[in-house]
């Protein structure tokens, strides 16, 4: 019951503090918008019509798995910037658990990316973009997946970074890569072998793939969207989850005490 | 005279920082009696801030013995972590929070309630306490003021009504009156005498203010990692010297060896 307590109250400060920053707010509309908005729009009027499948649709729940993986994992970065401004200690002098910090931490992230998901939707809703909507309430239970995937990959990330400069400068190149090798907005059934090694080790493509592969489960356009079945992305978002929330875990609380 | 239970202990601790070629904190040996008002003192670079972040539980020690409360410190860390409150040296408040969800947060990590979203939701007796700790110590009309707003002051004694809300048996206070006016450290410290009165809470004090430690039942001196005196202020000082003239004597005499 601590425990549970615990990760509750560290989960909801992040909530609360997101609704206090309308910086981050606004800055989390941006990305979609451009993506879905700009590159969707214009890739869909010159190269759609040959792929045989819609491709904002395709896109859009890219877009959507993206969103909640980058948002979980970025968020978690803030822990470096509480470490740096004192307040990690008031966390790590309490009677609880190091898991119970990072997993509070997870949820609250989590949290916070389902809300700014909602702005992608509507987004999506104003532009029209061809959706099933049956197939996009299958969606919710794994978009609980896909964040706390993030979430556990950005706290494997962020054990590693010593100060907030050094995360906020490196923390981007290792996203952004991975949007092109997810395939946010480019099919990736076909690929040069480095790139294919490349796509396949990038933890946010089985993310993605699990949000499309639930969408297009027994549509026509499964073949030709989907890398991997349904199964096999949740596996690997599990396992690939908790040994980067177990490995990140041990290596932050280890680095905090041994100095 | 009664024998009093030793709350804090420590026996030969030595702390080496990683890539350090000295010992921070080098064989340093004291103790605590339960209910004491405890300073270490010491000029900057001693090893205070060491010491106390070792005894908390937040960094290693590379080796010796420490118990608190009877349990040890490196081997029982969230048993020592429930006994304990820590006012740092620099101020661990959540800047973006309203000073009462500051307070409200670390209720909650302690699970002394659940949690709930709004003040008003929390329980009764939370309400209650935060009232009462916030009235004693002069908070009462700023608790809902997001803590950026507050003054260094402000910020010190909402530190102090965080610590106290899990009633600590330790109190540990880092160089608190730092940073602070003559009237706000003033008011700090009749509200921390107060509180000990009332709760008998052990205090242990680092402070760079003589005075501040004028009044300790035990004091230890330590400079370069080493301990290089300790006893009760009366013992230290000669007659008709201040603590503070006692201690610059203690530091000069070890410089000059």
């Amino acid at each position: 019951m601590r425990e549970i307590n615990a990760v509750a109250t560290i989960a909801f400060r992040d909530i609360t503090k997101l609704f206090r920053d309308k910086t981050r707010m606004v800055a989390s509309l941006i990305f979609p918008v451009i993506f879905i908005g700009v590159l969707g729009t214009s890739l869909e009027t010159n190269l759609g019509a040959n792929l045989g499948y819609n491709f904002l649709t395709f896109i859009f729940i890219g877009v959507l798995g993206q969103t909640l993986f980058q948002s979980t994992a970025a968020g978690i970065i803030s822990l470096v910037e509480d470490r740096q401004n004192d307040f990690a200690q008031e966390m790590f002098i309490a009677p609880i658990s190091r898991y119970s910090i990072l997993i509070g931490k997870i949820l609250g992230e989590t949290l916070v990316s389902f809300v700014q998901i909602i702005g992608v939707l509507l987004f999506a809703f104003i532009i029209r973009i061809p959706l099933d909507i049956p197939s996009l309430i299958r969606l919710l239970p794994f978009i609980l997946i896909v964040s706390m995937f993030g979430g556990a990959f950005g706290v494997f990330v962020m054990s590693f970074m010593n100060d907030q400069r050094a995360a906020n400068q490196i923390f981007p190149f290792i996203l952004f890569p991975q949007f092109f090798l997810a395939g946010v907005f480019n099919p990736i059934k076909d690929l040069p072998l480095p790139v294919l090694i490349a796509s396949r080790i990038s933890p946010m493509t089985y993310g993605v793939d699990l949000l499309r592969s639930i969408y297009y489960y027994g549509k026509p356009e499964y073949a030709k969207t989907v890398l991997f079945n349904p199964g096999v992305d949740i596996a690997v978002c599990l396992i690939a989850g908790l040994i980067f929330l177990f490995v990140g875990t041990y290596v932050f609380v280890k680095k905090e005490r041994d100095r | 005279m009664e024998k009093k239970k030793h709350i804090i202990e420590v026996k030969n601790l030595v702390k080496r920082y990683k890539k350090a070629t000295v010992n921070a904190v080098n064989n340093v040996s004291f103790y605590v009696e339960e209910g004491a008002f405890f300073s270490l003192l010491g000029p900057n670079g001693a090893g205070k801030t060491t010491t106390i972040s070792i005894l908390t539980t937040l960094l290693s020690k590379t080796s010796g013995e420490m118990t608190m409360d009877g349990f040890d410190v490196e081997k029982e860390p969230e048993k020592v972590r429930s006994e304990i409150g820590v006012i740092f040296q620099n101020p661990s408040l959540d800047t973006n929070l309203t000073a009462e969800e500051n307070i409200r947060f670390h209720a909650n990590l302690y699970n002394l309630y659940a949690y709930r979203p709004s003040f008003k939701l929390m329980s009764p007796e939370y309400q209650k306490t935060v009232k009462k700790l916030s009235g004693i110590l002069g908070l009462k009309k700023d608790i809902f003021k997001p803590v950026k707003n507050l003054s260094g002051g402000m910020k010190r004694k909402l530190e102090i009504i965080r610590s106290l809300m899990h009633q600590p048996k330790v109190l540990f206070l880092d160089e608190p009156t730092t940073g602070l006016d003559p009237v706000s450290r003033k008011n700090l410290w009749s509200y921390l005498k107060e509180i000990r009165r009332k709760t008998g809470t052990t205090i242990f004090l680092t402070t760079h203010y003589l005075e501040e430690a004028e009044g300790s039942d035990y004091v230890c001196i330590i400079d370069n990692g080493k301990v290089v005196a300790k006893g009760t202020p009366l013992e230290l000082k000669k007659s008709g010297q201040s603590l503070e003239d006692a201690y610059v004597d203690i530091i000069m005499k070890g410089s000059q060896n």
